[in-house]
């Protein structure tokens, strides 16, 4: 028998290893965290936040000037042609159109794409020689039936062309229909996911939930509403996993949790859920809309290269399309739900050309210091008009507030 | 003090112990080495080995399960090795797709796993052979052979025991690192919380109460080292000073104890229940449970929140359905 001798230091060293095994973990984060209660105790409804990670949303660029007053000549009586815009001022009019330039021109563009001339001919204004200016009509009409059908969504603080933009021709967050996977005979099947993407958080979920999710309204619940199976759920595991992708996109793009929104309890549950499981519901519908009814059919506007060389369309032909994180940007509220719309109030109303005469507006609500909707006519594919929501996320709140967790 | 490490501090060094004869056939490869760092964790001497054909086939079905799932897995980013080794933790051997049902589906789209599936379960089962056809040659007992069965029997549930009764391979667990985890999660999302299934918890009752029981069986052991009383077996019949102490200890302790015998009783039963739990509980969920959450409200062990006044939207009037 052979008796090893048994100094004190290698058993430090090795106890010393062990205790900082821990630290070769890749989903350790160093640095102080933040954890804020946002649910009953006992689930775990908390958002922790790494305060060296953390940074202050950006700060939206002020406006060209302020908007001191709704009053003047209509634009429609200077500008015959417009389509959109008619029934505000002519200055108002003139402030948008430069806020807008700030909004998405870039600055660096060339003499014939700046300022104006991003959308406009300049020797005739009223022209659509630029396929800039009929993206920017889409759009337009676009952001108003955000701001004006959307409320369930973007609340009072409502979305500009910044919202996405950020001073960008392109917005930075975008996605497009992908390709068929290339062919690898009869090996390497990959059953559309396991790949490390940050679309999916880098999870092996399946790793197109634009496609799926954000343009066809395919179906995201996949829990049954029996205790039994009775045939009538045709969701099977890969469905879960692909709802579980799309959750993915939705927790990066805000920044949050899976408790942001449900009590993870049961996931599919409304009533214990947060009433931040409505509002991105409603996202989610808005989202579908603005691609497959403002973006779509500008498949055969947008050239398939830019100015600047760029593609304006995805590998399949499609326009570049939006989703959670083209506007949030890693943060719940989108720069930090500074609203824009103060000096930009046509943005929330909706005027067309030859329109019948303006109905009252279908804002159900109007935030104090919001300027009230002169008109109203609703756009031609109304979904909600929010009122309905509204009422129930008021009365949510007003839950919500009276359930916040007490301090101690 | 020797015994106080958790490392072990003696080892033996002398000639090979080539181990009782066999009954039967004896396939021992009798090739043997001792190891100074082996003996730190285990015995310091490596071999002999048996083999013989049940191994051997074990071995072959195993080797080629493997490759099948690793050369998928590396087909699927294109032969690139970088990143077959960027990717590995994220690539997969999928199952079919729902729309096969239980045929047999083309190799590019999941025949592959159906004949991984097979040959590792043939490897795992022959494996099992051995482990019980050893052990009679060994005149021991069938524990370790029906504790193992145990393991077996929640690995077919989950690959093919639970997908014929649902009709459809799609059911069936991928071969991979994270998509098997994601598979787990997502297993648990459609069924409504895992959790709530009685099942999956009298699984975890055994899982953890199987570490507590090997962390106080380790220790005891371990603590009285320094009486010899590692030497177990010896002890159940000849109890010397180290047993009467580590009962006594517990005694003290909880007023109980186990007996050098019972506590490896209380062990075996333990894990072998972990995973026959849980995989019954697995072979009810889909088949003949639905909603695990459900099932809990209606026998009233779902803790009730308070509601947050969040509805449904598609109950609202004027939504998108």
């Amino acid at each position: 028998m052979t008796g090893h001798s048994n100094p004190i230091g290698p058993r430090l060293l090795a106890l010393g290893a062990i205790a900082a095994l821990p630290l070769t973990l890749a989903a350790c984060e160093l640095g102080p965290k933040q954890s804020q209660q946002l649910g009953p105790r006992g689930p775990a409804m908390e958002q922790v936040t790494n305060l060296n990670l953390v940074k202050p949303p950006a700060a939206p660029p002020a406006s060209a000037y302020a908007l001191t007053s709704r009053d003047g000549q209509k634009a429609r009586e200077v500008y015959p042609e417009l389509q959109v815009l008619g029934d505000i001022s002519v200055d108002e009019f003139g402030l948008l159109m430069a806020n807008m330039t700030a909004w998405v021109v870039p600055a660096d563009a060339p003499p014939e794409q700046a300022g104006c001339n991003y959308c406009h001919n300049p020797e005739n204004m009223a022209s659509y020689e630029k396929y800039t200016k009929s993206v920017a009509l889409n759009m337009l009409k676009m952001t108003q039936n955000i701001n004006v059908n959307w409320q369930s969504h973007v609340k009072q603080t409502g979305v500009t062309c910044y919202t996405c933009h950020r001073g960008k021709g392109i917005p930075e967050y975008s996605w497009s229909l992908k390709p068929e996977p290339v062919s690898r005979g009869m090996t390497g099947y990959r059953a559309g996911q396991n790949e490390p993407l940050a679309v999916v958080g880098y999870s092996s979920l399946p790793n197109d939930p634009n496609g799926t999710f954000f343009l066809e309204p395919n179906e995201i619940r996949v829990n049954s509403k029996q205790i039994h199976p009775n045939g009538e759920n045709p969701a099977d595991i890969k469905a879960a996993e692909r709802t579980y992708g799309l959750m993915m996109r939705v927790s990066g793009a805000l920044g949050v949790n899976c408790t942001f929104c449900h009590n993870t309890q049961n996931f599919a549950e409304w009533t214990h859920s947060r009433v931040q499981k409505q509002t991105a519901w409603f996202g989610i519908r808005m989202v579908r809309q603005a691609n497959s009814d403002y973006i779509q059919p500008l498949a055969s506007v947008f050239p398939a290269k830019g100015w600047d060389g760029q593609a304006r369309l995805g590998p399949l032909g499609d326009p570049l399309k939006v989703n959670c994180q083209t506007c949030h940007q890693g943060y719940s509220k989108p720069l930090g739900g500074v609203s824009m719309l103060a000096d930009n109030p046509s943005l929330r109303e909706v005027w067309r050309a030859g329109a019948p005469a303006p109905a009252p507006t279908p804002v159900a609500v109007i935030a104090a210091g919001a300027v009230a909707t002169p008109t109203g006519v609703a756009v031609a594919k109304v979904v909600a008009t929010g009122a309905a929501a509204e009422a129930v996320v008021a009365k949510a709140d007003a839950v919500r507030d009276a359930m916040a967790p007490a301090t101690n | 003090m020797g015994y106080q490490n958790i490392f072990t501090q003696v080892q033996l060094a002398g000639p090979a112990e080539a181990g009782v004869p066999s009954r039967g056939s004896d396939a021992r490869i009798n090739a043997t080495t001792n190891n100074y760092w082996l003996g730190k964790v285990l015995h310091a001497q490596i071999g002999p080995l048996y083999l013989g054909p049940l191994g051997l086939a074990s071995l072959v079905c195993g080797f080629l399960a493997f490759e099948i799932i690793g050369l998928n897995m590396w087909a699927s980013v294109g032969w690139d090795p970088v990143q077959f080794v960027r990717q590995l933790f994220w690539l997969a051997l999928e199952p079919p797709p729902a729309k096969y049902g239980l045929q047999i589906p083309p190799l590019a789209e999941g025949g592959w796993w159906l004949i991984a599936g097979f040959f590792l379960t043939v490897s795992i089962l022959l494996w099992w052979a051995r482990t019980y056809r050893r052990a009679r040659a060994l005149g021991m007992g069938t524990h370790v052979a029906w504790a193992f069965a145990s393991a077996i029997f929640l690995y077919l549930v989950l690959g093919f025991i639970r997908p014929v009764l649902m009709g459809s391979w799609a059911e069936a667990v991928p071969f991979g690192i994270f998509p098997h985890l994601d598979w787990t999660a997502a297993f648990s999302i459609r069924y409504g919380n895992l959790f709530y299934n009685p099942f999956h918890a009298l699984s975890i009752v055994f899982l953890y109460g199987s570490t507590l029981l090997f962390a106080m069986h380790g220790a005891t052991i371990l603590a009285v080292g320094r009486y010899g009383g590692e030497r177990e077996l010896e002890q159940i019949t000849d109890r010397g000073t180290a047993t009467e102490r580590a009962a006594l200890f517990w005694r003290w302790t909880m007023g109980f104890n186990a007996t050098m015998e019972s506590i490896h009783r209380w062990a075996w039963w333990f894990a072998v229940l972990t995973t026959l739990t849980g995989g019954i509980g697995i072979l009810l969920t889909g088949t003949v449970v639905d909603n695990w959450y459900l099932f809990a409200v209606e026998h009233g062990y779902a803790r009730p929140y308070p509601p947050t006044g969040a509805v449904d939207p598609l109950t609202l009037p004027g939504v998108p359905q």
